[in-house]
C-alpha cells in the first residue's frame, strides 16, 4: 500500500474550501438566537454593578463602608476587590461590586457605597518625556544598535529626522468583559466571554482554592476580544464569589465605561527618528528613541523589532518606558505591529519625500532588506495593489496635489508582516454509524469563523455537505486547544482536524476494500460517496455502516510539521483619500489590501477579516484614541460617543485581495486575523503627507491634528 | 443617520440613577455613571472623596450620610412583543431593554453603549426604530414592539437577515442583531434606497469587528440594487 500522508486535496479536486461559504453560524447570530455570556439568565439570576476609583487616578483607600448598600431591598451581597490601606492606580480601578435582584437595584447599591480615597500624586502624560522624567517616572529599556549608524548618517544623500507617534487606545469590545457564574454543590459553571475557553478554568479554580476539575468554562459566542480577554480576571472571580456568597446565579458584565478603562488598551509610542538613504533610495540608516507607556509599570513597544519588517545595515533604537496612571495593556489585535508600522513606515516616506521619489519605488528599493525573506511576495503584492488603487496614474510629488482648491487627495502606502502560525489543538473527531459527524475541541469562535472552517475540513475531508458536520467548541471539556490570539487558530484547529478526520477515513476505506473486495489505495470520498477512480463503490452512509454500533472516535492533534500549516505573512496597503486643509477632514476614497495567508479554506470569511481589519485601522488612523486629562488623570472619553470609532459610512470604498498563487495554497494553513489591521495607520498617514506635503505626527489624524501640523508647516 | 424616536440630545428623562447630571455633563464627562458634585464630595455613588483636596465647609457636606434611595415601587404592565402580550412587574425606571433582556429573555437586543451612540439595542416600536435603552418598560404599554427574534418565523428568515447571512453581515455578532432591525426599518422607509442614503441611514448603528462591507451589501441588495449597487 501507498505511504498515507496528511495533506490538504489538490487545489483543482477540492468542492468546499477556497470557496465564499457563509459562516455556519451567521442565522444564529442575525437573529438573536445566538446567546453570548451577557444574555445568559438561568432562573434567579442576579446583577451586578461595580463601584470604581471612577475620576481619581491615583490614591490610598481610607474607607470602603458598604453597610448603607447592603440594607437596600433586592441587594444581596458585595464583594470587596480593595481593603482599607489599599491603593488604587488608575482611573477605573475596581473597588466594590454589588450584586442584587435587579440591575437598577445593583445601581443603588453602588450609589450607597462609600469609599474615601486620599488622593497621590498622578502622572498620565504618556506623549511627554520631559514631564515624565521630571515626575520620576522614567525607565531606560531596551536598546540595539547594528552596523555603524552615525558614519552611514553622515555619508548619506538624504537624511530625514522627524517625529512621530502613536496614541493609546482601548479594545472597545461590544460585548464587555464578564461572566455568568452559576454553582451546583461543589462545581462551578462559568460563561465567560473569552478568547481562552481551555485555559481560563485553572485561572478560576486557582483564585476560590478549589479543583479545577469542579470548573466549566463555555463560551458560545464572544462579543469581540482582539486580544483583552484571556484571563478569568479579578471581576470574573468576583462573580464566581458573589454566587456562592448568594446561592443564587450571578452576572457580571463591566459598565462601558468601566470596559473602557480596564478591559485593555493598546500601548502608545512616541518616536524621534532620523532615517537616511543613498541617491537610489537604499536606506542606509536609522536610528530611532521612542517612549510611551503599557500602564502603571511603564513599558511600551518593543525595541527589538523596530525598524518593523525592514532589517538596515545601520540602526540603532532604544525603548524608555513612562509609568503611567492608567488602566493595563492587553494584546491588542496584532501587539505591537500596528505601532511599529507606524513608527517605521511614516520616516520611509518622508524620506521619499526628501529625496524626491515615488514612495512606491522607494519601498520597491528597499524590499531587498525586508527580514521576513517575503521580498518577493511584497513585490508582487505592490504591484497588485497599485494596479487595484491606479497607483502611477494618480501619483503626484508629496504636497504637489493638482487640485486648486483647498481639498487636496494623495496616495499612500505601508507593508507588514506577521507570524500565524498554528497553536496548540487536540480534538475528537467522531464519524457515526448513520454517517453523520462532529468534531469536540476547546476552541472558540469570535467571530473569525472558526466553526465555519472546522465545518469545511471535516466536510471536504468525508466528501459530505457542509450540513452534515457538527462542530462542538466552546467548552472547556472538549479536548484543549490553545488560547485564539495572534492569529494561530486557523492552522492549529484546521491541521489537528484533518490529521484526525483523514486517520478515521484511512480506516473507513480500510473496511470498505474489504467489504467490496477492491484497492484502499484508490478510495476517494466524495459527494457522499466512496469511489475507486470514477466509480461508485458505495455510499458514505453504507461506507460508515461498516462501522458496526459504535461510532469510530479519532484524536487529533497538532502543531506538527506535515505541510498542513505553516506560517509568516506580507501584506501591502495603499489608500487613495482627501484632506479637506480648511477644516482638517479627511476622507478616504479607496483603500486596498492585497494580504498572502497560505491556503484559504473560506474566502468568504477570510475576506471578512481583511475588511475587519481594515475598517478597526481607519477607526484608529482617523479618529479613536484615549483621552487622558493630564490635570487630573482621567480618562476623558470612556464612553462611545466621544470614544469614536468609524461608522459605516467611514470607512471609503475597501478593496480586500486574497494573494492566492499555487505556491500560497501549498504551503498549508496560515493565520489571517492580525495582519491586515497593522498597516492602516501607516498608510493613511502617508497619503496625508502625499496630499498635503506635511507629515501630521501624531496618529490617529483627526482634524485638530491635521490643522495643527498645516498650520506648523506653514509657520 | 436614521431618524430613531429617541435621538441622543432628546432621550427622555430616565429615572433616578441613570441620569446624567448636569456637573458632570459640564466637565465634559457625559458617561453614564454621571455624578453631582454634592455626590463627589459625599464619596457616593459612583465617585469619590478627594480628602486631600476637600475644605472645611466640604468636609461638613461629606458627614452627610448618604441619602436613602427609595425606588418608585414595580408595576403590573403588559407590553406587546413580536405579537404577543407579556405580562410583567418592573419598576417605572426599568428601561425598555432591561426588560426584554432580563424579564423576558429575549436577548437579541443588546445592552452596549448605554448613551444611544451605538445601535445594539434598537428594536422596533409601531413601526418605527428606537433604542431600547432609551425607552422605559412602562412607556411601551399599548404598543407593538418587534424585536430581532420577530423577524424569524419557524424556518423562515426575513429577508434582511438573509442578506445579511449571505454577505457575511456578521463577525463576532454582538452588533448584528441591532443592525438588522436598524436596516429592517430603514429600508421599511427607504425601500429603494441608493448606497449614499443606506450610508448615512445605518449611521447609527456601531461595529467593532468591521463588518461594515458585508452590512453595506447587504442592504443594497435588499434595496433592489444587487451586488454592484
Amino acid at each position: 500500500m501507498a505511504e498515507r500522508k496528511f495533506a490538504w486535496p489538490a487545489r483543482k479536486d477540492t468542492t468546499l474550501i477556497g470557496r465564499e461559504i457563509p459562516r455556519i453560524d451567521a442565522v444564529e447570530k442575525c437573529t438573536g438566537k445566538a446567546k453570548y455570556t451577557a444574555d445568559i439568565n438561568t432562573p434567579g439570576t442576579l446583577f451586578c454593578r461595580l463601584f470604581t476609583s471612577d475620576q481619581l487616578a491615583h490614591g490610598k483607600i481610607k474607607k470602603i463602608d458598604t453597610s448603607a448598600a447592603e440594607k437596600i431591598p433586592g441587594v444581596r451581597a458585595v464583594h470587596l476587590f480593595k481593603d482599607v490601606d489599599d491603593e488604587v492606580r488608575w482611573d477605573g480601578e475596581l473597588i466594590v461590586a454589588v450584586a442584587a435582584d435587579r440591575d437598577d437595584i445593583a445601581k443603588d447599591g453602588v450609589k450607597a457605597v462609600i469609599v474615601e480615597i486620599e488622593q497621590l500624586d498622578q502622572f498620565v502624560d504618556e506623549a511627554d518625556l520631559a514631564a515624565g522624567e521630571k515626575a520620576g517616572r522614567k525607565q531606560e529599556l531596551g536598546k540595539k544598535n547594528d552596523g555603524d549608524v552615525d558614519a552611514a548618517i553622515k555619508a548619506a544623500k538624504a537624511v530625514h529626522k522627524g517625529k512621530y507617534g502613536i496614541v493609546t487606545i482601548s479594545h472597545m469590545c461590544l460585548e464587555p468583559h464578564g461572566a455568568h457564574c452559576q454553582w451546583d454543590g461543589d462545581k462551578l459553571d462559568v460563561h465567560l466571554s473569552t478568547q481562552n475557553v481551555s485555559g481560563t478554568g485553572s485561572q478560576f479554580a486557582e483564585a476560590l482554592e478549589i479543583d479545577a476539575a469542579n470548573v466549566t468554562v463555555t463560551a458560545n459566542y464572544e462579543g469581540g476580544g482582539f486580544g483583552s480577554k484571556f484571563q478569568a480576571d479579578e471581576w470574573g472571580v468576583a462573580c464566581a464569589e458573589l454566587s456562592k456568597k448568594t446561592g443564587k446565579p450571578v452576572r457580571l458584565m463591566l459598565d462601558r465605561a468601566t470596559e473602557l478603562k480596564v478591559g485593555g488598551t493598546r500601548p502608545s509610542a512616541f518616536a524621534e527618528i532620523t532615517i537616511a538613504g543613498d541617491a537610489d533610495g537604499k536606506i542606509t540608516a536609522w536610528d530611532s528613541v521612542h517612549w510611551g507607556t503599557a500602564g502603571v509599570g511603564g513599558g511600551g513597544v518593543d525595541v527589538t523589532k523596530l525598524p518593523y519588517v525592514f532589517k538596515f545595515e545601520n540602526q540603532r533604537a532604544a525603548q524608555i518606558g513612562l509609568a503611567c496612571n492608567v488602566g493595563p495593556n492587553r494584546a491588542w489585535r496584532a501587539p505591537p505591529h500596528p505601532q511599529l508600522c507606524a513608527l517605521t513606515m511614516m520616516p520611509i516616506d518622508d524620506l521619499a519625500a526628501k529625496l524626491g521619489m515615488d514612495s512606491y519605488d522607494l519601498f520597491l528599493k528597499n524590499l531587498p532588506q525586508v527580514s521576513n525573506g517575503k521580498e518577493a511576495v511584497y513585490a508582487d503584492q505592490m504591484k497588485i495593489a497599485a494596479q487595484a488603487i491606479d497607483w502611477k496614474a494618480k501619483w503626484h510629488p508629496h504636497g504637489k496635489a493638482p487640485e486648486k482648491g483647498p481639498v487636496k487627495r494623495g496616495l499612500g502606502m505601508a507593508i507588514h508582516t506577521w507570524g500565524g502560525g498554528p497553536g496548540a489543538c487536540k480534538c475528537t473527531v467522531k464519524v457515526h454509524p448513520d454517517g453523520s459527524v462532529e468534531t469536540f475541541l476547546g476552541s472558540q469562535d469570535i467571530g473569525t469563523g472558526t466553526r465555519t472552517i472546522l465545518a469545511i475540513t471535516l466536510a471536504e475531508t468525508f466528501g459530505l455537505p457542509l450540513s452534515a458536520v457538527k462542530v462542538n467548541l466552546g467548552s472547556s471539556k472538549y479536548p484543549q486547544s490553545a488560547a485564539s490570539g495572534g492569529s494561530i487558530t486557523v492552522g492549529g484547529v484546521s491541521g489537528a482536524n484533518r490529521r484526525a478526520a483523514q486517520t478515521a477515513l484511512w480506516q473507513i476505506f480500510d473496511k470498505v476494500a474489504e467489504k467490496y473486495k477492491v484497492a484502499a489505495d484508490g478510495l476517494v470520498a466524495k459527494g457522499e460517496k466512496i469511489l475507486s477512480g470514477d466509480k461508485e463503490v458505495c455510499t458514505w452512509k453504507q461506507a460508515a455502516s461498516l462501522l458496526g454500533p459504535m461510532p469510530l472516535e479519532v484524536q487529533g492533534q497538532g502543531p506538527a510539521k506535515d505541510g498542513l500549516t505553516s506560517d509568516t505573512v506580507g501584506g501591502v496597503q495603499m489608500v487613495d483619500l482627501s484632506v479637506d486643509t480648511e477644516t482638517g477632514v479627511i476622507r478616504i476614497h479607496k483603500f486596498v489590501c492585497v494580504q498572502d495567508c497560505g491556503l484559504i479554506l473560506d474566502e468568504m470569511t477570510a475576506k471578512s477579516q481583511v475588511y475587519g481589519g481594515m475598517i478597526m485601522g481607519v477607526a484608529y488612523a482617523l479618529t479613536e484614541e484615549r483621552l487622558m486629562d493630564n490635570k487630573t488623570g482621567r480618562y476623558i472619553n470612556a464612553n462611545l460617543k466621544d470614544y469614536a470609532l468609524s461608522r459605516i459610512g467611514d470607512i471609503g470604498e475597501l478593496v480586500a485581495i486574497m494573494y492566492q498563487p499555487d505556491s500560497e495554497y501549498e504551503r498549508g494553513v496560515v493565520g489571517l486575523g492580525e495582519p491586515p489591521v497593522i498597516a492602516p495607520g501607516a498608510a493613511i498617514s502617508n497619503a496625508v503627507h502625499n496630499a498635503t506635503g506635511v507629515r501630521v505626527p501624531t496618529i490617529p489624524l483627526t482634524p485638530k491634528r491635521v490643522l495643527d501640523a498645516l498650520k506648523g508647516a506653514k509657520a | 443617520m436614521l431618524e430613531r424616536e429617541d435621538s441622543p440630545t432628546a432621550s427622555p428623562p430616565r429615572e433616578g440613577p441613570a441620569a446624567v447630571s448636569a456637573g458632570a455633563a459640564a466637565s465634559g464627562d457625559t458617561s453614564r455613571s454621571g455624578f453631582n458634585r454634592r455626590d463627589f464630595l459625599r464619596g457616593s455613588g459612583a465617585a469619590i472623596a478627594a480628602t486631600a483636596a476637600a475644605t472645611a465647609a466640604e468636609d461638613a457636606v461629606a458627614e452627610d450620610k448618604p441619602a436613602t434611595v427609595v425606588p418608585a415601587k414595580a408595576v403590573e404592565i403588559k407590553l406587546n412583543i413580536n405579537g404577543a402580550d407579556h405580562a410583567l412587574k418592573v419598576e417605572p425606571r426599568v428601561t425598555l431593554l432591561d426588560a426584554l433582556r432580563n424579564d423576558l429573555s429575549l436577548t437579541g437586543a443588546k445592552h452596549v453603549c448605554d448613551t444611544t451612540n451605538c445601535g445594539a439595542c434598537t428594536v422596533i416600536v409601531d413601526g418605527k426604530p428606537v433604542f431600547a435603552c432609551a425607552r422605559l418598560a412602562v412607556e411601551c404599554q399599548g404598543k407593538k414592539v418587534t424585536t430581532v427574534e420577530g423577524l424569524t418565523a419557524g424556518q423562515n428568515v426575513d429577508q434582511v437577515v438573509a442578506a445579511f447571512v449571505k454577505h457575511d453581515a456578521s463577525q463576532c455578532g454582538f452588533c448584528t442583531p441591532g443592525f438588522v432591525v436598524a436596516v429592517k426599518a430603514f429600508l421599511e422607509a427607504n425601500p429603494k434606497a441608493n448606497l449614499e442614503q443606506i450610508l448615512k441611514g445605518l449611521g447609527g448603528n456601531l461595529c467593532r469587528c468591521g463588518t461594515y462591507v458585508g452590512v453595506q451589501a447587504a442592504a443594497l441588495e435588499c434595496a433592489g440594487h444587487g451586488k454592484e449597487g
